[in-house]
């Protein structure tokens, strides 16, 4: 008898943890705008932000969103600080090996940008004795350097550096991620640049896109996000919060 | 460490070496010519000329050269009457940005070394060279000037190779010096000690053969009977 009443104290105990642990805790980084940032009264916002809450309204679940510095961001996924990562993380092997990932939630792509009205495109002819600005150790510069060499091609340190350089007319064009650009594009005084011709996103140079990482331990709830992603897709959820950001799609299919 | 990976790089940082040296030499022989005038000019009699000399030497050894080099690379290039006139051929190209840089910087620290060796000549043999009715250019020419380089060689020395190392700056405005290719090359094959280490290797070769041919100048322009 008085086993039997430990035996259920233990698994009330054992139930009373797992209630606990039922809110889906996910980390984002919350200074990468649009992507995910706090806004003026602390509260995190983006659109990384916007796709975790919907994916937790798909999966009926309580969820906890909470902000987590970028470097230490998978360790803590790895000793169970949050379950997962909606972070605008792109999709690596090297992360591969250390987490899981669902499909992409999105592709920015590469943009090249130049002056308003000049005849240059991501086009090996159009490419020729033309100076395009990239920032160092990107996949922008791998992209530059192997299909479009005959481009001449100048490494910064900053995406800023590379565009002071294109307002001062030193480049002839820059290339870099769709968003960031668009962005710039936006601020005063930049004008009279626009976008030259359509994204890349070709997958063996940008990658895959960005996912949401959660720990191998864990594949049931990689499967609940993946199949609460496939929804969101399906029914316009996603596509309502691309049109609230960029005026362009991310979605990656 | 990955031995091959670093010689299989050596090509492309020995290119990086000769955009070095290139700006080094360029920069050492327009210092030189900067630095000497404003040398005579810190101990000239004319006010003016003392303070002009001392403002340039105020500014250039007071702020970092890397703020410099921005300053003349990306600071000019906002003004677009600059960008307008017959100057921005030169001041667009990031070489001859550095260039500017380095050697107004340079000819900065030279020109207190020059000075402090041309004041080491002890003024009984200029005034015994006047009195024996030479013109005051020959006095510096024959009297001062061999005896003030001699004296100002050592550190001058250590300038050339502070200039060598702060040439690793020109990687900041795209010019693929050899730091420049070493950062690249890091940042392709996820090795940077290896780069790093290889590039730093070529900086001290360069490094230790400049300090050599100073040595070898030294002997040379020490007279042979008050060597040691």
């Amino acid at each position: 008898m008085k086993l039997k009443i430990l035996a259920a104290a233990a698994l009330a105990s054992v139930l009373g943890q797992a209630a606990q642990a039922d809110p889906i805790r996910i980390a984002t980084e919350g200074a990468y705008p649009p992507f995910n940032y706090v806004d003026e009264s602390g509260e995190l916002k983006g659109f990384d932000v916007d796709i975790a809450k919907a994916l937790c309204e798909e999966m009926d679940a309580e969820c906890e969103i909470i902000s987590q510095a970028w470097d230490g961001m998978i360790p803590g996924l790895r000793a169970g600080k949050y379950d997962a990562i909606v972070a605008s993380m792109s999709i690596t092997e090297k992360r591969k090996n250390a987490v899981n990932f669902t499909r992409p939630y999105y592709q920015a792509g590469a943009i090249l940008v130049g002056p308003e009205g000049s005849d240059i495109a991501l086009d090996p002819e159009k490419l020729n004795g033309k100076t395009i600005g990239v920032q160092r150790a990107t996949t922008y510069a791998n992209l530059m350097r192997e299909k479009y060499p005959e481009a001449e091609i100048k490494l910064y340190d900053t995406v800023e550096n590379h565009n002071l350089d294109l307002k001062s007319e030193r480049l002839d064009g820059v290339v870099a991620q769709r968003v960031f650009m668009h962005n710039w594009l936006e601020e005063e005084g930049n004008d009279g640049f626009e976008f030259k011709g359509d994204p890349v996103l070709d997958e063996d140079y940008i990658g895959e896109g960005a996912g949401i990482a959660v720990d191998k331990s864990n594949p049931e709830l990689l499967e609940r996000l993946d199949t609460a992603l496939a929804a969101i897709l399906e029914n316009g959820t996603y596509d309502e919060l691309n049109s609230k950001y960029f005026p362009f799609s991310i979605r990656k299919d | 460490m990955n031995v091959e990976l670093m010689i299989e790089s050596l090509p492309a940082l020995l290119s990086g070496l000769v955009v070095t040296f290139q700006l080094v030499a360029a920069a050492l022989v327009v210092g030189f010519v900067i630095a000497l005038p404003t040398a005579l000019a810190r101990i000239s009699r004319l006010a003016i000329l003392r303070g002009l000399a001392l403002g340039y030497a105020f500014f250039f050894r007071g702020t970092p050269l890397l703020v410099q080099i921005f300053l003349i690379y990306y600071g000019f290039a906002q003004s677009e009457a600059l960008r307008d006139s017959i100057l921005w051929p030169i001041l667009r190209e990031p070489y001859w940005c550095a260039l500017i840089a380095f050697s107004l910087n340079t000819g900065a620290y030279s020109a207190e070394v020059f000075r402090g060796g041309i004041q080491s000549v002890p003024h009984g043999q200029v005034e015994a060279a006047r009195a024996i009715g030479m013109s005051p250019a020959s006095v510096f020419r024959r009297i001062v000037w061999p005896q003030a380089l001699r004296q100002a060689l050592p550190a001058y020395g250590n300038e050339i190779i502070l200039l060598v190392k702060a040439s690793s700056l020109a990687s900041t405005v795209t010019l693929m010096d050899i730091t420049g290719v070493a950062r690249t090359l890091a940042a392709e094959t996820y090795m940077p000690i290896e780069m790093f280490t290889a590039a730093a290797a070529i900086y001290l070769a360069l490094t230790y053969s400049m300090s050599w041919g100073i040595v070898l100048l030294e002997r040379r322009l020490t007279p042979k009977e008050s060597r040691v």
